[in-house]
């Protein structure tokens, strides 16, 4: 039923902290990481959405990308590393303030995907002229080689998946923070910051894949138990697997690369048209511009939806079919919403069966279920943004 | 009464010429928490082997499997409004089909 771990599998920092406290260990990406503890996978989403829960994300692809000639201009050096890395993705990171993080996507020629990601301007001046990237697992070693080629003499790209990434996500996720790096919760939604802790220093972003509020932090491997080990210890704390990972991130409506975006999807029929910047839009500057002006226009043959499902939850490949069964759609992610406890999917439809409301089925061993065209985030996020100064 | 279990983890308990199925202790715990459950209809004829019926955890759907030949004559109806009985009690509350036996020495020979 499980897939057995294989030798080869990678490990992380953490690997052995998994062990100790009973993980399941399954192959993801490459790497050896807990699909759950012994709690399991429903009351480990329950806690993180009423409590913190614990991630090892280990497996992602945080690097930082720095330019090789500073003139020593703060703004002078962060539009140096900006206009390397812009060419590659459709988001703004020339306005980026200082610590401010941009979630964005990086495409092919066509306007697909080749991964979501995140993007960050470091706060600290002496940092100017840096960008600290985290992209997905599956993709990381390709992502890394483009943008390398990208910056190829202007700039380096050193790889920071060696140490640990961690996320503590959930209501409690700002108080408990509170007491091991206070001044991290200074942060707001969507900003990262350098931080002492026990002689070393985090790389904290106030991010993360739940809908909760909550923190990423980036450690180095020789520090990771210490700070995995520090935060179990606030009883509000419980470690979460990969599992409740997928569960939470369905609810909250984030699409998982691979399943809801791919080479084939443009960030306009992903629904993530915010991520295209208005500026960059205009200028037609980024790798499938044409395809993806031309979809803003209203020019688009898909779009990615949220569905309710009744009954047994419709899964990733399931058809969804119009009132007449004809085949107007694919699920893409789908799965059991223990917060709201039924089924719940993404997948795409054609814009004119993509309103809220809209009731479409989906084929489930065969038969048609009911499922409504539900707004998402199917659970409200619970982020925390900063009033603007 | 005699309980045979299957190389996939479903459990047959057989009292005379009828047989009651489930999953394993074993079967559950690996599968996680259970939220949905989907039956056979009653007076399905099953061959040994056929997919029976389908439990869905939070991450995926799962088969069982006739573990004998024969027809449908009663589903425990109480796992639709509480799939997770099977997590708690699977060998009884946690119960799924009852079958007919079309050939009662099959589960002698073997059941899975």
């Amino acid at each position: 039923m499980a897939e057995t771990p294989s030798a080869e599998l990678k490990t992380t920092p953490l690997s052995g902290r998994h062990q100790t406290l009973g993980g399941r260990i399954v192959p993801f990406a490459g790497y050896g990481l807990p699909v759950q503890y012994p709690s399991g996978i429903m009351a480990e989403h329950n806690w993180t959405r009423q409590h913190a829960g614990l991630f090892d994300v280990s497996h992602m692809g945080p690097c930082f990308l720095q330019i090789n000639q500073k003139s020593g201009d703060v703004e002078a050096d962060h539009k140096a590393i900006a206009a390397l890395v812009e060419p590659l993705i459709c988001g703004d990171i020339t306005n980026l303030k200082p610590g401010q993080i941009r979630y964005t996507l990086l495409l092919n020629e066509t306007g697909g995907a080749l991964d979501d990601l995140m993007i960050a301007r470091p706060a600290a001046p002496e940092q100017a002229g840096s960008l600290y990237i985290v992209v997905n697992a599956g993709t990381k070693d390709a992502d890394f080689s483009r943008i390398a080629a990208a910056a190829q003499g202007r700039a380096t790209l050193n790889r920071a998946d060696n140490g640990a990434l961690l996320a503590l996500q959930g209501p409690d996720a700002v108080q408990i923070m509170g007491t091991i790096v206070p001044a991290a919760t200074d942060l707001g939604f969507m900003n990262y910051g350098s931080f002492a802790w026990n002689g070393t220093t985090l790389t904290i972003a106030r991010s993360g894949y739940t809908g909760e509020d909550g923190f990423e932090i980036l450690v180095a491997a020789e520090f990771a138990e210490a700070f995995w080990d520090k935060l179990l210890s606030d009883e509000r704390v419980k470690p979460i697997g990969l599992g409740a990972r997928d569960s939470l991130r369905l609810e909250a409506g984030l699409p998982l690369y691979g399943h809801d975006l791919d080479e084939t999807v443009s960030p306009t029929e992903a629904g993530m048209g915010f991520a295209v910047s208005k500026r960059r839009r205009e200028a037609g500057d980024f790798p499938g511009a044409n395809r993806i002006s031309k979809e803003h226009g209203g020019d688009l043959s898909r779009i990615r939806i949220g569905l309710f499902v009744e009954g047994a939850p419709a899964r990733e490949g399931a058809d969804i079919l119009d009132g007449e069964d004809n085949i107007v759609g694919t699920i893409t992610s789908g799965g059991f919403s223990p917060t709201l406890g039924r089924a719940i999917a993404l997948g795409f439809v054609p814009p004119t069966l993509a309103t809220p409301g809209t009731i479409l089925g989906v084929a489930v061993r065969g038969r048609t279920q009911r499922a409504e065209v539900a707004d998402t985030p199917f659970v409200p996020h619970r982020y925390f943004r900063k009033p603007k100064p | 009464m005699t309980t045979k279990y299957t190389t996939d983890h479903e459990y047959i308990r057989i009292e005379g010429a009828t047989g009651t199925v489930g999953i394993t202790l074993f079967a559950q715990e690996q599968l996680g928490d259970i939220v949905f459950v989907e039956l056979p209809g009653i007076g399905k004829v099953l061959n040994k082997g056929d997919e029976a019926a389908v439990v869905e955890s939070v991450k995926a759907a799962s088969e069982i499997y006739a573990p004998v030949s024969g027809t449908v004559t009663e589903i425990n109806t109480a796992l639709n409004s509480e799939p997770g009985l099977v997590n708690q009690d699977p060998h009884s509350a946690g119960w799924m089909f009852k079958i007919q036996l079309s050939n009662p020495s099959e589960p002698r020979r073997s059941a899975g």
